[in-house]
């Protein structure tokens, strides 16, 4: 039993850490630091350059164009990011859909859509959630009707992140009313330039444009955009939510947060202290530190587990629950550190080009709005209570 | 990376838990219990035996040269049986300091037998006073020509009642909660001038309180020097808790086992009440916290024998602190999933509840290293 990185993975760290050193650009980092608005092409640009290394597509196979990491080094590699300020990947094209397609595509779909995931070209969103089908998604109701070499969906789609970037969207739509819930479901490819297809932004509690509703007016869909049999679109959704829950614990962001939590509480004063003195206060922050330390070496003693050929199974939805409770902790700490200073609403602020001298420091006009935000942890990828389901149905057997 | 157990892990591992099924049925622990020693003499032999009572110590002192892994693995399965057995307050603790502190006299004497299981230690650090503090000393030890008189009150010295010499901290300088000032010593419970009061603990082992009214002990029996006991209590009280966190495991481990077979078998409207949604939450929940404290047994195992920084004692006082919350939790839990069967004395779960929320009151509580670790925040 070794807990320590072996040497190979040190040395990969360190590889890691001096392509972050000398590529990450600085003002994305500040950026990203400062919790400021990240555009599309801040996104692109940061994607550009880890693509030139080789280190965009960090699971896929080195045969597509990927890495061929495995676990442990994927790990290190986010980690890396996240401790310096690089932006998160958006992962509907390079984590989600690109494994379905590597997986259950045809040659014809991973020639013509990888490239174009790894170079950007292609920017997609994930069309999932419905208004009537949340965590019961298999419920779905927008329908394909296949005409001749086409279908027709007709629908609605809701909480698309980033889709008013997209120009691609992977959908699951009903091809068969009469089936079973999970039988009749299909995966579909939509270009989202396609007639009848309308995009409404979703604003959210903190006042941000991330998510969207997407709907679908008869709109033609060519049938080569179907990814595996007509019918057999769940196999895919499954498929790809194994992937989306890996790195769900958010360990490297986590403890990015953490860094940031305690610089700031150095800063601001409290009883002519900062208020990382005050002994309340810091106590909760060492709480969610050993709770951190705590989930991050079951996340390693998971991934050491993957390492040797297992695949990370419903014990990364304990980590996730876990993971995002302590994410969401720790941005309600970030919170209380600027007292008052968390009310006010700036969001000319949020940029990082703001010309005016910011109202009490450049961090604070984001950290209401983040905890705001976070709460979506709990919600998305599987709500926490499903993970729970899960865990009850695979691990306990109950 | 890798959390592979080597052969001879796997080895020790099997033989401790075969011992331990063996020798641990529900009622042979109840009929240990309920003797005059409060353990069972014959269980402990075979420890001695195996070698199993030797295994931290170096080989060339009788022992297996284990590390903290093996420990572990020790522990837990000791921890799985609700042993009685003073192995952690023995072995550990005290076996711990004559390692760090003895002489070489000291340790040949003392070490093979504490090592083979004939000796049993035991350790009275704490104070009426003191709460968790080690440096909280005010027994007094006074010098003279012939060696030292110690005079006063030692608390809750688990295993104390059979121990065959017990490690008593008392203030030979300074103010009495000074970190310097403090002497160590090796105290005959038959010498004149000891008074114990035994009982038995809520988790169904045995202690006592300690009177020491101008007790004589010879300059032989000072173990270390004053100026370096209380870094030496601290660091092998690091040693007790990474053990008594692998104990906690094994007892968290069979928890959740008797709580998980409850809920597939009560029936209760007409269905096993693991169907109730709101239990498999909760049954969930119990398997989270108990994941969390395996990871932080596992981190507290590999710095217990690491050279004392404050990163170690920052990971020690976190592994006490979420293995203590994570206890207490399962504890709570199971009763609450079992029911009234849970509340009874004549059932298996009741004693591992009262034993996880029990071992809170050793070595500090979740507060006492919130505490500490927070006092070592590296906020750099």
């Amino acid at each position: 039993m070794d807990i320590h990185f072996t040497a190979e993975e040190l040395a990969f760290r360190d590889e890691v850490r001096a392509f972050l050193e000398s590529k990450l650009p600085q003002d994305l980092a500040e950026k990203v630091r400062l919790g400021k608005h990240l555009s599309k092409a801040d996104h692109l640009r940061w994607q550009a350059i880890q693509n030139e290394k080789g280190w965009y597509a960090t699971h896929w196979p080195v045969a597509f164009g990927g890495t061929g990491w495995g676990p442990v080094q994927k790990h290190i590699y986010e980690e890396e990011c996240a401790r310096m300020g690089a932006p998160r990947t958006i992962p509907f094209g390079v984590s989600m859909v690109a494994p379905v397609l590597i997986k259950f595509g045809t040659p014809q779909q991973q020639d013509h859509y990888l490239p174009r995931i790894l170079d950007g070209t292609d920017w997609w969103c994930q069309g999932y959630s419905e208004p009537g089908a949340g965590s019961d998604l298999a419920s779905l109701k927008t329908r394909a009707v296949r005409d001749g070499d086409h279908y027709i969906v007709n629908g609605q789609k809701t909480w698309t992140t980033l889709g008013q970037h997209a120009n691609m969207i992977f959908c699951l739509v009903r091809t068969d009313p009469q089936a079973q819930k999970q039988r009749g479901i299909s995966f579909l490819l939509i270009d989202m330039s396609s007639p009848g297809i309308s995009v409404r932004p979703i604003i959210t509690l903190d006042g941000e444009h991330e998510v969207n509703e997407v709907f679908f007016d008869s709109v033609q869909v060519p049938v080569e955009n179907l990814v595996g049999e007509e019918n057999h679109g769940w196999t895919c959704a499954k498929y790809l939510l194994t992937y989306e829950r890996t790195g769900l614990a958010g360990i490297g962001p986590s403890k990015a947060a953490l860094a940031h939590l305690k610089r700031i509480a150095g800063r601001q004063m409290s009883e002519g202290k900062p208020l990382i003195e005050d002994p309340l206060f810091r106590a909760q922050v060492a709480e969610v530190e050993m709770q951190l330390m705590a989930t991050e070496m079951s996340t390693l003693r998971i991934l050491a587990a993957a390492k040797e050929g297992g695949v990370p199974g419903a014990e990364s939805s304990i980590l996730k629950v876990k993971g995002t409770e302590i994410r969401q902790a720790i941005s309600h700490l970030l919170r209380k550190v600027i007292g008052p200073y968390a009310l006010p609403f700036l969001q000319e602020e949020m940029d990082l080009d703001y010309p005016g001298q910011a109202l009490h420091t450049d961090y604070s006009a984001a950290l209401a709005g983040q905890y705001f935000n976070l709460r979506k942890l709990s919600i998305f990828g599987g709500s926490n209570e499903i993970q729970k389901n899960i865990v009850s149905k695979t691990i306990l057997e109950l | 990376m890798d959390f592979k157990l080597t052969e001879e892990q796997q080895m020790l591992q099997d033989t401790a838990a075969r011992l331990v099924r063996d020798a641990y049925s529900f009622e042979a622990r109840e009929q240990y219990a309920s003797g005059e020693e409060g353990f069972s003499r014959t269980f402990w032999q075979q420890l001695g035996e195996l070698g199993l009572t030797a295994v931290p110590f170096p080989q060339e002192l009788g022992g297996f040269g284990g590390g903290g892994v093996d420990t572990m693995l020790l522990m837990t399965e000791l921890g799985r049986g609700l042993c009685l057995e003073p192995y952690l307050q023995s072995v550990i603790y005290a076996g711990g300091l004559i390692m760090q502190l003895g002489s070489p006299a000291q340790q040949q004497d003392l070490l093979p037998r504490v090592a083979s299981g004939q000796l049993l230690l035991a350790t009275a650090f704490q104070e009426p006073q003191s709460h968790y503090h080690l440096n909280d000393v005010q027994t007094r030890a006074d010098q003279d020509p012939q060696g030292w008189t110690l005079t006063g009150k030692k608390s809750v010295v688990v295993g104390g009642h059979q121990a065959g010499l017990i490690l008593v901290s008392a203030r030979v300088s300074g103010d009495s909660r000074d970190d310097l000032g403090i002497g160590l010593f090796l105290v005959d419970p038959q010498a004149a001038g000891v008074e114990r009061r035994t009982y038995q603990t809520v988790d169904g082992r045995k202690g006592c309180d300690l009177y020491l009214d101008k007790v004589r002990v010879s300059a032989a029996d000072v173990l270390g020097e004053p100026a370096q006991v209380y870094s030496a209590l601290r660091y092998q009280q690091g040693r007790a808790i990474a053990a008594q966190c692998a104990e906690a495991l094994g007892s968290m481990e069979e928890a959740c086992r008797l709580t998980l077979d409850y809920l597939k078998t009560r029936q209760q409207f007409g269905v096993a009440i693991g169907q109730f949604q709101v239990l498999q939450h909760r049954m969930v929940d119990m398997r989270t916290e108990l994941e969390q404290a395996t990871s932080m047994a596992i981190l507290a195992a590999y710095c217990a024998d690491q050279a004392d920084s404050d990163e170690r004692s920052r990971t020690l006082a976190a592994a006490k602190f979420i293995v203590t919350r994570a206890a207490r939790n399962i504890a709570e839990q199971a009763i609450q999933l079992h029911g009234g069967i849970g509340m009874t004395k004549e059932y298996a779960l009741a004693h591992h509840a009262k034993r996880l929320v029990m071992l809170s009151h050793e070595f500090g509580d979740d507060d006492h290293h919130l505490k500490a670790y927070s006092a070592l925040l590296d906020v750099a």
